[in-house]
């Protein structure tokens, strides 16, 4: 059974330079990393030291708050260096890989026996649970909750961002088992959202599901808006959401035993000569394929993620642990003569103030990282709730977060958002306030408070 | 490009220091600053706060031009009779008009804009933070909203009251709960009444005249109506502008075509300037009611204003111009959707309301709006407080499963 959502405000942010629908096999990079930034709130603990050898899929730490909870290598080699920052943080944990990969392969659960217990030891100890993300505070799963639903939103909207039908095309077997696995961790259903019309998706003949389609613009792809049409949290309650790459992965794992890092990445962005999609693996470097497709500029900005939610990373960095696209846009550190009198062609902008994008809905545009003014205090009302299709007061919610008060940031439904759900706000923010990092520091703020 | 270089080598060289607030307010102006996005979204759209005010002042100038004209007109006419064949060209679009309007408009402007600005930069500097872009659209509205021989020494003390405790005691921009040019006005108003009100003040050099052989009249449509005697101006007049008032608020005209410009750019709230019609047609109807019940003697006070047609209150006064200039100001307005519905319907209904009830100054909406702007945070608390409701009601219904843990204690508990 499918359930249509319309989804009417909102705001499409196209750019130009979106991959092209061909996949190529990215180089073997020599070093993997893992960058720690990714799973936010995770205290490490080493289980191996600097220079040991490891497999693919072995644990290399675990949450300091929960044994159980490994996060495994996603290549065999050497852990050649653990980079550190201020106070002995770890950041990133460096694998030179081997030539020849060696793969541990895990004892696979009976999918049609085995009990949510089994299933949840079973992600935890083999490296799966990281993919699995809960709400409220958008933190990796707490895995002794018990989820209302899950849910996984396969339609993308986000600028540039890999499309699933087309990176995730013949891998119904993975998601069938990964449905089947989750389904024994909820006594709720698991909802997938898939673009309306759209009949080439990997999840529309899935069983087990609660097949969503939707439509309208961005932010409808984002899991946060289709929780809020379908079923919203509410205090004390929790739902867990995956991306479509990682119920592959969970898919594949649940069926062989083995954590394959493997997946498809869209390289897209202004800046790349020939955007397109690359077959690589999780921590692989990223100018392994980057100068495969070649660049058109020396100085340019660099993203693990699309251009709204990810996050800045160099030629020498590393693929994320979640991303499935990586951008690449022109720096914009140059000043503009009478930048905000002029009539506006080239930028996007969610007014008709002498700014003409209004004119044209489907003109592509090559946007840069400048700011485009100032940060300022709140001024302008009314902007936000145009591309924000939940129903919560963004400002409302924005300005309890900055005054950190609490029962208001609960009353206005911080339960229900992540970060991502704002970066449409920030992105036509008139004031330029920095709206993912409030919400951000907003639910760190109540989890621990309230955990 | 050479100034480009040399305005960011000597941005870097203020950096940190005390003045940097100050010049980056002019580098800034000149030039959109380099910066580029650090934290969330790594693209930003185009608008900005200076681009957002710059619309507010663009769809503000033909009001200001119109004012400067129509100061020399009133000006003229007051002293040789109104043309009786009136041609826009021949008698109002005249350089004679425009020249009173440069010697009594244009320093109005420029006081209200030093003055202002001065004490924006002064306080950026002492708390050390970038100057705000709130006082371009206050500069301009003042000059506008204020008789044309307002002593600009009046204006100038005025303006320094408006924007420091107006609005720099609460934080500055974005922080002010009244809106700065309204209290600028609300000060003139309750500090110089004599000056500011009467028949002597809305036309050029009428105060200086007065009491002499060539004493001239200017008073304004709402002052007769007040005072219960006729006025000579028709429909038209009063449509387009040709009337005594303050310097931008005469031509509804103008201000019709600024409003719809500004709702066409999405920088105003069309909530807002609806519902304050419809609020002030809605008052206009129940005093024409009155009056056709027979209610009211034909020898009150009330009764030339209260039976003033209700849809001619939008054309005459400072209504239309506060509802599309005033109102609309995010910042001390309502700032939900709802909210902003019945913010606007009470400035339209208690505008037309203090008009005719006011006896020593029969105009309202400036004491309406700042009225408005003190319950908007009230307002806005009623209809976040519905959402939260809703929230609340949903919380019944909520599945919360135990934790796994939670199942083990309680077994524990109950084994033990």
């Amino acid at each position: 059974m499918s359930k249509d959502i319309r989804i009417k405000k909102g705001l499409n942010i196209n750019l130009v330079g979106a991959a092209e629908q061909t996949i190529s096999n990215a180089v073997a990079s020599n070093v993997y990393a893992l960058n720690l930034d990714d799973f936010h709130g995770i205290t490490p603990k080493m289980l191996i030291k600097e220079g040991e050898e490891i497999k693919a899929g072995e644990p290399i730490f675990y949450n300091k708050n929960n044994e159980d909870m490994h996060f495994v290598s996603p290549v065999s080699g050497e852990l050649v260096e653990i980079v550190r920052g201020a106070r002995r943080r770890i950041l990133t944990l460096k694998i030179l890989a081997d030539k020849e990969q060696q793969y541990m392969i895990n004892k696979v659960p009976d999918l049609d026996t085995a009990d949510g217990e089994a299933i949840k030891s079973y992600l935890l100890q083999c490296g799966g649970w990281p993919f699995i993300k809960q709400r409220p505070y958008d933190v990796i799963a707490d895995p002794s909750a018990t989820p209302k639903a899950i849910f996984i939103s396969a339609y993308s909207t986000a600028p540039l961002e890999a499309d699933p039908d087309f990176a995730l095309r013949g891998k119904e077997q993975e998601i069938q088992a990964a449905v089947m696995g989750l389904s024994k961790l909820t006594p709720g259903k698991i909802h997938v959202s898939v673009g309306k019309g759209n009949a080439r998706s990997p999840f529309v003949d899935i069983k087990g599901i609660e097949l969503h389609r939707i439509s309208g613009p961005h932010p409808a792809g984002l899991v946060g808006t289709q929780i809020n049409k379908i079923d919203p949290i509410n205090k004390g309650e929790v739902v867990w959401t995956l991306s479509p790459q990682d119920v592959v992965m969970l898919g594949e794992l649940l069926l062989t035993g083995k954590f394959n890092a493997e997946r498809v990445v869209a390289l897209a962005g202004s800046v790349i000569k020939a955007p397109k999609y690359y077959r690589t693996k999780i921590g692989a470097e990223i100018s392994t394929f980057l100068y495969a497709s070649g660049v058109t500029e020396d100085r340019f900005r660099l993203i693990n993620g699309d251009v709204l939610t990810g996050t800045k990373t160099n030629t020498e960095g590393y693929l994320g642990f979640y991303n499935n696209t990586v951008t690449a846009i022109p720096e914009g550190d140059d000043y503009e003569f009478f930048g905000w009198n002029k009539p506006v062609f080239d930028k996007i902008s969610s007014t008709r103030a002498l700014t003409f994008s209004w004119l044209q809905p489907k003109k592509k545009y090559d946007l840069d990282t400048n700011t485009n003014g100032e940060h300022r205090a709140f001024v302008v009302t009314g902007r936000y709730e145009e591309v924000f299709p939940m129903d919560i007061y963004p400002l409302q919610l924005l300005k309890a977060c900055m005054v950190k008060d609490l029962d208001e940031m609960e009353q206005l439904g911080l339960y229900e958002v992540a970060p991502e759900d704002f970066s449409l706000t920030e992105f036509i923010c008139i004031s330029k306030q920095p709206h993912q990092q409030i919400i951000r520091e907003g639910l760190d703020l109540l989890q621990k408070e309230l955990g | 490009m050479a100034l480009k270089e040399k305005l960011h080598q000597l941005k870097l060289k203020y950096q940190g220091k005390k003045m940097a607030p100050a010049f980056n307010a002019l580098h800034t102006f000149l030039y959109t600053p380099n910066e580029t996005t650090h934290s969330g979204a790594h693209v930003r759209a185009a608008d900005d706060l200076k681009r957002t005010m710059n619309t507010v002042i663009l769809s503000l100038v033909p009001c200001l031009l119109f004012g400067m004209f129509n100061a020399g007109y009133q000006h003229y006419s007051a002293i040789n009779g109104f043309p009786e064949n009136f041609s826009l060209f021949e008698h109002f679009l005249t350089w004679d008009n425009f020249w009173v309007g440069v010697t009594t408009v244009l320093p109005l402007v420029i006081v209200s804009y030093g003055v202002g600005l001065a004490i924006e930069f002064l306080f950026a500097v002492i708390k050390g933070h970038e100057v705000e872009e709130g006082y371009l659209v206050t500069g301009m509205l003042v000059p506008l909203i204020v008789p044309v021989d307002t002593p600009l020494w009046m204006l100038a003390i005025a303006v320094v009251f408006g924007v420091v405790i107006g609005k720099e005691v609460f934080g500055g921009t974005g922080m002010n709960i009244l809106n700065p040019a309204l209290t600028i006005r609300a000060f003139l108003f309750f500090a110089y009444p004599t000056w500011m009100s009467g028949d002597k003040v809305w036309v050029h050099e009428a105060v200086e005249r007065a009491g002499t052989a060539d004493a001239i009249s200017g008073e304004t449509i709402l002052g007769s109506l007040a005072q219960g005697s006729d006025y000579s101006y028709s429909l038209a007049d009063m449509f387009y502008g040709f009337i005594p008032g303050s310097v931008g608020e005469t031509s509804t005209l103008l201000i019709l075509l600024g409003g719809l410009f500004l709702i066409f750019s999405k920088i105003a709230s069309w909530r807002i300037m609806v519902s304050a019609v419809i609020g002030a047609l809605a008052m206009g109807l129940i005093f024409n009611g009155i009056v056709d019940a027979g209610w009211l003697p034909e020898y009150s006070k009330f009764y030339s204003l209260m039976s003033f047609p209700f849809w001619q209150h939008l054309i005459v006064g400072g209504l239309a111009f506060g509802i599309v200039f005033m109102a609309t100001d995010p910042v001390t307005g309502s700032q939900t959707n709802k909210g902003k519905w019945y913010y606007g319907f009470f400035i339209g209904f208690l505008s037309v309301m203090i008009r005719v009830f006011n006896p020593g100054y029969p105009e309202g909406v400036f004491l309406a709006i700042l009225l408005m702007n003190v319950f908007a945070p009230t307002i806005d608390h009623y209809v976040v407080k519905g959402n939260i409701k809703k929230r609340l009601k949903r919380l019944k219904t909520a599945t919360i499963y135990p934790k796994a843990s939670d199942e083990v204690d309680s077994l524990k508990t109950e084994t033990a």
